[in-house]
C-alpha cells in the first residue's frame, strides 16, 4: 500500500482527480477551494491534461457541459456562491443527461457572507441546484482521506447513471491537512475505454454512426414528461442501491447523533465524550446526501430514544431526518451557522441534555 | 499524552504555517493521528496568521484548536488573542525579541524563547519559528528525537534543499534555551 | 440521368420551422454545403444556441449540442479543448452572442479559441416574440421598445466584428448578407474561410451574417429584405474587420 502523505484536503482531491482520469478541469478562483484549481493548473499540463481558467462560473460549468457531451470526465469546483451562479449550466447537463463532478467547498452565506466552512448549502446540493425536476449524487466527504476516495466514486456514479455528481466538502476539509493515501498510479484508468464506453457523445461521427444530439429541450409536453418520469424511474433505483453512511455506536444508542462532514467529526468527538460519562450515544453519518440513506435511520427509530441533528447551519438536513422518523421519536437541532465550526463540548452538552431529559 | 492541540500563531512570514507543518509530520512520523488547519482568507495577505495543530492517539475530530494544550505567539496581537484560551496547566511558548509583555496567567507554564534575536546572532535569520519549536520539543517531548529531525527533511521543499541544515540547527538551538 | 442539383448531405430530411424570408435557411444551408465540401461533417461538432435556431440541433447532420443562453462559446470550448481535432462550431444569435452572452464571446476570442462561429444578426429577438436585441438600430420599433429605441433609455445598438476585431485572439472578424445572390456567395466563402482557418489552428473565427426577421419586423419577406438594406446595412456594413490570413493585415 502507498505510503501516507500529509495534504491539504483541496489538494488531495485535485490529485485524486487526475488519478481518477479527469484531464479536462474548468475552474474561476473562489475562496476556500482555490487550491484545488491551483494545483491542477500545475498537474494537468504534466499528464497531457487541460486546466482552464474561465472568465467566469458561469462559463466554467458550460465548458464542463461541452466536455462531457464528447464523453470526457469533466470537473468543475467552486466556493458556495460560485455554485449559485453555475447552476443554471448544472440543470442543463442534468436535463441533458451527461455526467460530470462539480465539487462544492461550502463557505458561509447568503450572499458573499463569508469564508469560513458552512454546510449551509445542504439544500441547493440535495433538493435545488438549479431549474426543474433533477437531483445530483451528492457525496459528503469527512475525512482529507474520504476527499480523495470519493473521486473516482462520484465519476463512477456520474458515469453509470448519467447525472453531475457533486462531492459537497467545506472549508475546514478543504484547507485541513492530514495523512492520506492516494490512489495507486500503478493502476492507470483508462481513458480511452472510457470515452468508448459512451456511444452517446458528440465528439464527431467519423462517418460510422448516425448523429448524436445532447439537449435539454423538448417542445412537446407529453416528451418532456415521459423523459423526466424515466429520469426519476432511474433516481429510484438510485435510492435503492446508492445510499451510504455509517453509523457508530448506534446499537445500544438512546441519543442518536446525526451529522454529515466537517460537524460530524466534531460529533463523534462529543460521543465518545458521552460515552466515556456512561450516556448510550451514537453517531449516524450520512456519506451520501442525495440519496439520503433513510435506511441507516429507518434501523434506528426503534432503539433510539431521540436524535440531534447536528450541522454548521440553521437546520437543513434536519427536514430529511425528520421525514424518515416521521414523528415516531423526537429529533432536535443543534448546529453553528456563519462559518463557525461548533465545538465537541458544545455538542455533548446537547446530548447530555437530550439523555437527561429522555430518563 | 492522548490528544495534544497546539495553537501557532503569528505574523504572515514568520513561518507559522511551516512551524505547524513540522509538527504534524513528526506526530505521523510517529505513527499518531494529525491533523493541520490554517487560518485563511485576507489576514494571510501581510496581517495575522494562526496554524491549529492536533496530534492524537485516536482519530480527531475537529481540526480547529479552541482551547489550545500549547501555544507559541510569535508576536503582541497573538498573544493578546490567545492567552486566554490556553487550558490550564497548559504551556504557552514566546517570541520574547517580539513580545515585551510578560504573560499575567499563573496557572500556565510560560517559556520566553528570544528566538528573533538568537537566529539573528546565530545566522539563521527567519528561523526563529524553529528555534522555538525545538525549545517545544524539550519541555514537551511530543515525538522522537529522530522522527523531529526527519519531519525536516519532509517539510522543507526539494528546491530549498539547502533549507535542510539550518533548521535543524535551529532546533537544535532551540534544545539548549 | 445526370443529377444537376440535389440537398447538401450536410442537412438532415427534417423540415426547418423557420418563417417565410427568414436568412437562417440560407445560412443553413451554406454552413452544410461547406462541411459537406470540405469533407467535414464526420468530424463536426454544432452548439446551438438559445433563440430561434435552437433547434438546428435537428437540422445539421453531425453531431450536435444545445448550450444555454449565450453559453455556446464555453460549451463549443469544452468540446474543442477535449477533441481539439474535431470542427466545433457554434450558431448563434444576436442576443444569445452580444446580450447575455457577451462574455463568454469575448474571452472565447480573446482566448483565440480555435473555433468557427456563425452569428445571426437580425436586431431583434425572434423566438420570443419580437423584443428590442443589442443589435437593434437606433429608433427601430420592437415589442419592448415600442416608441422606436430611445439610445438615451437603451443605448447603442453593439457592433460585434468591430469589436472583436480588436482582440488578439481573433483570426477572422467578417460581416455578411445573404439578401442577394452576390452577398450568399461571398457568406459561403467567409463561412469557409472560417472552417479552413479552424483546420490551420489559427482562432476564433466569426462570420457575422446580417438577416432578416421578416415575422418580427412586421414586413413581407420582400420588404424585410429591403429594410435590410437601407437601414442595416448602414450601420452593419459588410466587409471583413480582421483576417489574420491577408497579407497586408489589413485591418478594416
Amino acid at each position: 500500500m502507498a505510503e501516507k502523505v500529509l495534504m491539504k484536503g483541496n489538494e488531495a482531491l485535485a490529485e485524486a482527480a487526475i488519478q481518477a482520469g479527469c484531464r479536462h478541469f474548468f475552474g474561476y478562483p473562489i475562496t476556500p477551494q482555490t487550491e484545488i484549481s491551483a494545483y491542477l493548473s500545475k498537474r494537468m499540463p504534466k499528464v497531457g491534461g487541460l486546466f482552464l481558467q474561465a472568465e467566469s462560473e458561469v462559463a466554467a460549468i458550460n465548458m464542463v457541459l461541452g466536455a462531457a457531451s464528447t464523453g470526457v470526465r469533466a470537473m468543475t469546483s467552486s466556493s458556495s456562491p460560485g455554485i449559485s451562479l453555475k447552476s443554471e449550466g448544472v440543470s442543463y447537463i442534468a436535463g441533458s443527461d451527461l455526467p460530470c463532478l462539480i465539487i462544492n467547498v461550502q463557505r458561509g452565506g447568503p450572499g458573499l457572507g463569508g469564508i469560513q466552512p458552512s454546510q449551509s448549502d445542504y439544500w441547493q446540493a440535495t433538493k435545488a441546484l438549479g431549474h426543474g425536476d433533477f437531483q445530483l449524487f451528492v457525496l459528503a466527504p469527512s475525512t482529507i482521506q474520504e476527499m480523495v476516495d470519493f473521486v473516482p466514486l462520484a465519476f463512477d456514479k456520474a458515469e453509470q447513471y448519467r447525472m453531475p455528481a457533486m462531492i459537497l466538502s467545506d472549508g475546514m476539509l478543504g484547507q485541513m491537512m492530514e495523512p492520506v493515501t492516494l490512489p495507486d498510479p500503478e493502476k492507470p484508468f483508462d481513458r480511452e475505454a472510457n470515452i468508448a464506453s459512451k456511444p452517446w457523445a458528440t465528439n464527431g461521427t467519423k462517418g460510422k454512426r448516425k448523429k448524436n444530439i445532447v439537449n435539454s429541450l423538448y417542445i412537446q409536453p407529453d416528451e418532456l414528461e415521459k423523459l423526466v418520469v424515466e429520469r426519476f424511474e432511474r433516481y429510484e433505483i438510485i435510492k435503492k442501491n446508492e445510499q451510504r453512511a455509517e453509523s457508530y455506536l448506534t446499537e445500544d444508542a438512546d441519543v442518536v447523533v446525526v451529522a454529515f462532514g466537517a460537524s460530524s467529526r466534531v460529533s463523534r468527538s462529543a460521543v465518545n465524550a458521552a460515552r466515556a460519562e456512561g450516556i448510550k450515544a451514537g453517531l449516524i453519518r450520512p456519506i451520501t446526501l442525495w440519496p439520503f440513506p433513510e435506511n441507516a435511520i429507518e434501523a434506528v427509530v426503534p432503539t433510539a430514544k431521540v436524535f440531534l441533528d447536528v450541522e454548521m447551519n440553521m437546520g437543513q438536513m434536519i427536514e430529511d431526518v425528520k421525514l424518515v422518523v416521521n414523528g415516531r421519536k423526537p429529533v432536535e437541532f443543534f448546529g453553528r451557522t456563519g462559518g463557525i465550526i461548533p465545538t465537541p463540548a458544545e455538542i455533548l452538552a446537547q446530548i447530555k441534555r437530550l439523555a437527561k431529559e429522555g430518563k | 499524552m492522548a490528544t495534544m492541540n497546539v495553537l501557532l500563531a503569528g505574523f504572515g512570514g514568520q513561518g507559522i504555517l511551516f512551524s505547524g507543518k513540522l509538527l504534524v509530520y513528526s506526530g505521523l512520523l510517529d505513527g499518531k493521528e494529525v491533523s493541520w488547519l490554517p487560518s485563511y482568507g485576507p489576514e494571510m495577505r501581510g496581517g495575522t496568521c494562526n496554524c491549529s495543530v492536533v496530534i492524537s492517539d485516536d482519530a480527531i475530530g475537529s481540526p480547529l484548536v479552541t482551547a489550545p494544550d500549547v501555544l507559541i505567539a510569535m508576536n503582541l496581537p497573538s498573544l493578546d488573542k490567545f492567552e486566554n484560551a490556553v487550558v490550564p496547566g497548559g504551556t504557552i511558548i514566546l517570541d520574547s525579541s517580539l513580545i515585551d509583555r510578560k504573560v499575567t496567567r499563573t496557572d500556565v507554564n510560560v517559556h520566553y524563547v528570544d528566538a528573533s534575536k538568537l537566529a539573528e546572532e546565530n545566522g539563521m535569520k527567519g528561523s526563529a519559528n524553529i528555534i522555538i519549536i525545538g525549545k517545544m520539543f524539550k519541555e514537551l517531548g511530543f515525538c522522537t528525537e529522530e522522527n523531529l529531525f526527519k519531519a525536516v527533511e519532509k517539510c522543507v521543499p526539494p528546491k530549498k534543499a539547502a533549507l535542510i541544515d539550518v533548521n535543524k540547527n535551529a532546533l537544535r538551538l532551540g534544545f539548549t534555551v | 440521368m445526370a443529377v444537376v442539383f440535389e440537398k447538401t448531405k450536410g442537412l438532415t430530411d427534417v423540415p426547418f420551422h423557420y418563417c417565410p424570408g427568414c436568412s437562417h435557411g440560407i445560412v443553413h444551408r451554406l454552413v452544410a454545403e461547406v462541411l459537406e465540401e470540405m469533407n467535414l461533417l464526420g468530424d463536426a461538432v454544432g452548439v446551438a444556441s438559445v433563440g430561434c435556431s435552437v433547434f438546428s440541433y435537428n437540422y445539421f447532420d453531425c453531431d450536435m449540442v444545445q448550450a444555454p443562453h449565450g453559453r455556446a462559446p464555453a460549451v463549443a470550448t469544452g468540446i474543442k479543448r477535449s477533441f481539439p481535432d474535431d470542427i466545433v462550431f457554434t450558431y448563434q444569435g444576436d442576443g444569445d452572442l452580444a446580450a447575455i452572452g457577451t462574455a463568454e464571446t469575448v474571452h472565447a476570442a480573446t482566448r483565440g479559441e480555435n473555433i468557427t462561429v456563425i452569428f445571426i444578426n437580425n436586431a431583434i429577438y425572434g423566438m420570443t416574440g419580437g423584443q428590442m436585441a443589442p443589435t437593434s438600430l437606433p429608433g427601430q420599433v420592437t415589442q419592448t421598445t415600442p416608441y422606436g429605441r430611445d439610445v438615451k433609455i437603451a443605448g447603442y445598438p453593439v457592433r460585434v466584428c468591430e469589436m472583436l476585431s480588436t482582440l488578439s485572439g481573433t483570426a477572422l472578424a467578417q460581416r455578411v448578407a445573404v439578401n442577394n445572390v452576390k452577398n450568399v456567395r461571398d457568406a459561403k466563402k467567409a463561412i469557409r474561410k472560417g472552417f479552413e482557418n479552424q483546420i490551420n489552428k489559427r482562432g476564433y473565427s466569426i462570420i457575422e451574417v446580417v438577416s432578416a426577421c421578416p415575422t418580427n419586423w412586421g414586413l413581407s419577406p420582400l420588404d424585410a429584405n429591403k429594410w435590410l438594406e437601407e437601414n442595416m446595412l448602414s450601420y452593419y456594413p459588410l466587409g471583413v474587420y480582421k483576417d489574420v490570413t491577408a497579407d497586408s493585415g489589413e485591418v478594416k
